[in-house]
């Protein structure tokens, strides 16, 4: 007890450098408020997730989830602490405290799950690990890569779908593990390895940005899923479920049509669709049972977008990456993405 | 008749010394002399310089294509186009143009510039006494103060923290002198020591709240999170080795010491620190700190490298030191024997500053290699200079880009450590000229 | 006398535990002990806390279960249906790999730049300064992903090999291919083969080769077997010399009973040399050194190298001139004075810091990540921890690895000191 104490005023003494965070068990919506700020780990930099602009402001897919949740809980999505963490370090960072929520392009497993005692509050991005090859190769299919040289990404579920997806087909292949996405793209380039594998997205970045684009080919085949989704801690149920609704007010705002355009008109006067009104909290109490303004999620649209205008702002087809909506598009529109009911 | 004694001719003045043969002067002696003075040398030489030749040949073009006003790499590949060059004929160095403060700063507020640089002043401002013997020594006052004073203006905040953190080593410094005239040298110490210990531990947020709600003295705070680049890298550097200095003199001592206990527990902390490569200490920093504080307690990663650097500096460090001490002639340690002086005595007066004094060189050289080692911190997800190069890397504008951010980078870094070093080496040669 | 004895044992007080020094050593390091076994007991009471706060126990036993990944370089058999523990091995035996090469090229570069470092040549003199200052003022890192990136944008790709109109070709005959993958050159393997044999296709057809311990042991036996009977009969001649003032001519027997005892097993073995070549989309066969290796092995090299140097420079020059001068004068040619007199003298001032050198070089090549090679580090310190998230015990192994090598070779420079010391005083 002493021993904590005597901690604590060592760490005061060091006020500007050091933050105070509790463990694991308590009350992690509490320690946002006191911090004011929510530490959110995000991706070191790839391309269309987080990086940081000219002005040293991160931007991204996973940023907008994190200032998503920043904006339900103080009603300012610029209230974030941006922690960029790396592929080994982020579940050791979130389960110390360090941060407060993980949003690094993270494929949920069973194990990360359960074992790791991570929480995965829901899918941001749904992805699936491709293959890129130089058209000179001839090659057409994944079948066909028997005793290639592969370049991958370490530290990542990649690695793991790359040994299954190979020993699956009776295949050899020898790989290169790579640290970064730069590096990977420059060993591509320069011919030391003959297939790029990666997240498919990822893949079309980066084959977007090469000097002649058209001398590559991402083959169809998708090896794995990786559904890729923001964490929390094991343990925090209250929130796990800012967090998971903050991401799913961004999904159900683009299915009601909702837009950081419009959602202040259809908050001013009550909709006919109900469920809009209870979104944007004209009608009903939602934002007080996850414990945050009843205007949460209409100052989430607002600042943020819905999920739509995020997706078109970092990786949309109009952006250097290029994406379609593919399986990310919503479930009325042949995709994947759904939210369960805001009511 | 002619007169027989006088000779038909007699110079009467005497000739201007001639230029010396031109093989044997100038320019052409010295290429004779120092390129061609064998045909082993012959050869070498040549070829060496066709090396040279062809690989200025080879990347001349490319630095000489270099773009350096463009948005993005895109952008720079229609430049290159334009002029009806490759994409890859010509480097891209607009990057750097655009981006040159985020490596030098990282994400530091770009109004606030003035104060890392101001901090990199005094820093070296309180370093030229101990690095110039000439200047008067009452300025190692300011040496002292500096680091205080950096730090304030680095991290920002109340200017009452490092005012405090400075009065607390005044306290102990005083307890001390003042515990000395009643107790043994090494009680006093200890004394002083724990009394410092007890104004940090009790005194220190209370009189820091105190005294800024009587006269509030803060500037802008600014996170640990947003240093980034270089001066990431300077920061985490130069807190170490300063940091780690009490602590390797302590270890060192404690080496020599001739308590076993002590002296074992210095060799085994050196060796264990030494005997692990700091890449390893920096993920202990990042994964496991946190098992050996108390559960709850966690704080900034930038604050726990600098701790665990420090810690590993202290060790190098201590074995500088110990190199120092072993170097100095053992009538040094006799003659303060003799005069009656106590082990720390000795030690403060006679032992400490002649063995300090030469081991500066080595401590400059021990700092080379830790700021050169701080580039390790990137693999915990810290923006040192290449960490921010990679994460520019990622950027939509950037995604691409390669060399130049590197060969700017690896250029910045050879500038700093060749001037340190031939600083060192200066230091060392005067250093020996002065003993003999 | 009696009063003198009875003044002389006093009573013991209280305070003579801190004004005695007979006494105050003990107390000091009593008090220390203390404060360090409840620092210590501090440390663990954390680290149990934190543990349990986890939900997480210290428990070895993740290293028996299945790693699941790959490794591309392994120098004992591995795949990635074998353990953790397993891939830890592999990672070692990779350290130990790149450490020990990286050693030797160190050693001769750094032997080799040195000396040229004293060269009268201008041009050499500068180029081998300029090679020591840029290695020793850019970070290693730097380096080594430097030379992984030159290494891939300057060689040949595989491809380059193929077809009529090849823009690359092998080496050395045919034998040697040196691609921005890697190097592949041609192994030796055995027809007679006493580990059993397996069937390999090479270039022009198949044949029945292979290459197992048994028949390495049995050829360094041989080669070991060569060289102490060569060095017996040094001993002999030596003997002979002093006794008799004559040498007995001993180089050719040398020479005889190291070669011909070794050249009988390899013909029995039915050694031969299988030689890479271009198959499918790589070159298939011989032995592949891969780009990883290469780079690390090369920048860990040419680093520490430059240190090296500078050692040897300060080494040689440590020498005073009157030693050369003196040499010369006993007439002595330039050669032997270099290797009898400067050398000997030299090595006592270089080997200390020579071998805390190859120790950084060793603890260096955990930057092995940066280019993706699987050492020790990344196996172990990070597949392992990032899969099995047991941070805790695969830091402490890892830590107690290097430790452990730090402290094998800190060994080797005590050892060498205590033999080498001049004796002062």
């Amino acid at each position: 007890m002493t021993q904590t104490k005597t901690t604590k005023y060592l760490l005061a003494a060091a006020a500007p450098l050091a933050v105070m965070a509790t463990g694991a068990a308590a009350a992690t919506l509490d320690e946002v408020r006191e911090a004011g700020k929510l530490k959110c780990g995000i991706h070191e930099g790839l391309a269309g997730f987080a990086a940081p602009n000219a002005e040293g402001q991160w931007e991204g897919l996973d940023v907008d989830i994190c200032r998503a949740v920043a904006a339900a809980v103080f009603g300012d999505s610029e209230a974030v602490e941006y922690i960029p963490v790396t592929g080994s370090t982020r579940f050791t960072a979130l389960a110390s405290g360090e941060i407060d929520m993980l949003a690094r392009t993270t494929t949920w497993t069973f194990s990360r799950d359960t074992d790791l005692k991570n929480e995965f509050v829901g899918i941001n991005f749904y992805d699936g690990q491709g293959f890129m090859v130089p058209t000179a190769l001839g090659v057409t299919s994944a079948l066909e890569l028997d005793g290639t040289t592969v370049c991958v990404n370490t530290g990542t579920t990649t690695e793991l779908n790359l040994a299954d997806y190979f020993s699956a087909n009776g295949m050899s292949y020898e790989p290169v593990p790579i640290e970064t996405g730069a590096e990977a793209q420059q060993q591509f380039l320069s011919g030391s390895c003959d297939v790029f594998t990666g997240d498919s997205s990822g893949l079309a970045a980066n084959r977007a940005t090469f000097p002649n684009p058209d001398d590559y080919v991402v083959l169809p085949e998708i090896v794995s899923k990786e559904p890729l989704g923001p964490a929390v801690r094991h343990g925090d149920s209250e929130w796990e479920d800012i967090v998971r609704w903050s991401l799913n007010a961004l999904i159900t705002a683009e299915e009601l049509g909702v837009t950081s355009a419009n959602a202040e008109a259809l908050a001013s006067e009550p909709q006919a669709n109900a469920e809009i009104n209870r979104l944007l909290g004209t009608e009903g109490d939602l934002g007080a049972m996850i414990g945050v303004e009843a205007d949460w999620a209409k100052t989430i649209i607002m600042s943020v977008g819905n999920y739509s205008e995020v997706f078109e702002r970092h990786v949309g087809v109009n952006t250097p990456i290029g994406l379609e909506r593919g399986v990310n598009a919503l479930w009325t529109q042949g995709g994947l993405l759904y939210s369960p009911p805001f009511r | 008749m002619t007169v027989p004694n006088k000779p038909a001719f007699v110079r009467t003045e005497i000739l201007p010394a001639k230029a010396p043969p031109v093989r044997a002067t100038g320019i052409t002696l010295w290429v004779r002399k120092n390129l061609l003075s064998s045909w082993l040398n012959v050869i070498l030489t040549s070829l060496v310089l066709y090396a040279l030749i062809r690989i200025t040949y080879g990347l001349w073009p490319w630095l000489a294509n270099g773009v350096w006003e463009a948005d993005s790499l895109a952008h720079c590949r229609e430049i290159l186009a334009a002029s009806g060059l490759g994409p890859t004929d010509g480097a891209c160095f607009a990057v750097i143009n655009d981006r040159w403060h985020q490596l030098l700063f990282g994400f530091y507020p770009s109004e606030l510039y003035w104060r890392p640089i101001l901090a990199m002043i005094l820093f070296l401002g309180g370093l030229a006494p101990i690095l110039f013997f000439s200047l008067p020594r009452s300025l190692l006052t300011f040496s002292c103060l500096a680091p205080f004073a950096c730090f304030w203006l680095l991290w920002g905040g109340s200017a009452w923290v490092p005012l405090a953190a400075i009065g607390g080593l005044v306290i102990a410094g005083l307890a001390i002198r003042v515990l000395s005239k009643w107790l043994s040298s090494t009680l006093a110490v200890c004394g002083g020591i724990a009394i410092g210990l007890i104004f940090y531990l009790i005194g220190f947020s209370s009189f820091v709240s105190f005294a800024e709600g009587i006269f509030p003295l803060s500037i802008q705070q600014v996170a640990s999170r947003e240093f980034g680049g270089f001066m990431l890298a300077a920061t985490i550097g130069l807190s170490a080795i300063v940091l780690s200095l009490p602590l390797g003199i302590l270890l060192a001592l404690a080496r020599q010491s001739d308590l076993p206990l002590i002296k074992w527990c210095a060799i085994v902390f050196i060796e264990v620190v030494r005997g692990v490569p700091l890449i390893v200490w920096l993920f202990t920093a990042q994964l496991l700190l946190n098992y050996f504080l108390p559960p709850g307690t966690s704080f900034d990663l930038t604050l726990r490298v600098i701790i665990m650097v420090t810690l590993f500096a202290a060790a190098y460090i201590a074995e500088v030191i110990r190199g120092g001490l072993a170097a100095l002639p053992k009538g040094q340690y006799e003659g303060a024997d003799s005069l009656g002086l106590s082990y720390w005595q000795a030690t403060r007066m006679i032992i400490l500053p002649q063995a300090l004094k030469i081991s500066i060189p080595a401590i400059v050289n021990e700092f080379i290699g830790l700021f050169k080692d701080t580039t390790l911190v990137v693999f915990i997800g810290l923006l040192d200079p290449i960490g921010v190069a990679r994460a520019i890397q990622a950027t939509p504008e950037w995604n691409g880009i390669y060399w130049e951010l590197f060969t700017f980078i690896g250029l910045l870094f050879f500038v700093v450590c060749y001037a340190m070093a031939r600083y060192s080496l200066h230091l060392e040669n005067k250093l020996r000229r002065g003993h003999n | 006398m009696s009063a003198e004895t009875q003044s002389s044992a006093p009573k013991f007080r209280i305070g003579q535990l801190i004004y005695d020094t007979r006494y105050r050593a003990k107390t000091i390091q009593v008090i220390a002990g203390f404060i360090i076994l409840s620092s210590i007991w501090w440390l663990g009471a954390n680290i149990a806390g934190n543990l349990s706060a986890l939900g997480k126990d210290f428990n070895l036993a993740f290293l028996s279960n299945p790693a699941g990944y790959d490794i591309n370089q392994k120098l004992i058999e591995y795949d990635s249906k074998m353990s953790h523990g397993r891939a830890a091995l592999v990672g070692i035996m990779n350290t130990l790999l790149v450490s020990v090469l990286g050693c030797i090229a160190a050693t001769f570069i750094g032997v080799f730049v040195g000396v040229l470092r004293l060269s009268d040549n201008w041009v050499i003199n500068r180029l081998a300064a300029v090679y020591v200052e840029a290695f020793r003022s850019v970070p290693l890192l730097l380096w080594i992903v430097f030379i992984f990136a030159i290494l891939s944008e300057a060689l040949p790709q595989p491809r380059d090999f193929r077809g009529e109109d090849a823009t690359a070709s092998m080496q050395l005959f045919d034998s040697v291919a040196i691609t921005a993958r890697g190097a592949y050159v041609p192994r030796v393997a055995f027809t007679n083969s006493i580990s059993g044999n397996e069937v390999v296709a090479v270039k022009d057809g198949i044949v029945e080769v292979a290459s197992g311990g048994a028949d390495w042991a049995l050829i360094f036996a041989a080669l070991l077997m060569g060289s102490t009977t060569a060095y017996w009969l040094k001993r002999r001649a030596d003997r002979m010399q002093s006794q008799t003032g004559q040498r007995p001519l001993t180089l050719p027997l040398q020479i005889m009973v190291v070669v011909v005892p070794t050249a009988l097993i390899l013909w029995f073995l039915g050694a031969t040399m299988v030689q890479p070549y271009l198959k499918g989309f790589n070159f298939a066969e011989g032995t592949f050194i891969r780009k990883s290796l290469l780079a690390l092995w090369l920048a860990l090299s040419l680093y520490t190298g430059a240190f090296i140097a500078e050692i040897v420079r300060g080494g040689i020059m440590s020498v005073d001139n009157g030693q050369r001068e003196a040499a010369l004068a006993l007439g002595l040619r330039p050669d032997k004075v270099m290797r009898l007199i400067i050398l000997p003298q030299a090595m006592r001032v270089i080997i200390p810091p020579l071998i805390s050198n190859y120790l950084s070089l060793a603890k260096n090549s955990s930057l092995a990540l940066a280019v993706g090679y699987m050492d020790v580090r990344a196996t172990l310190g990070g597949i392992t921890i990032n899969q099995t998230g047991r941070e805790l015990e695969a830091m402490l192994l890892l830590g107690l690895f290097y430790l452990v090598l730090s402290l094998l070779i800190a060994s080797v420079i005590n050892f060498y000191d205590r033999s080498k010391q001049i004796q002062e005083r």
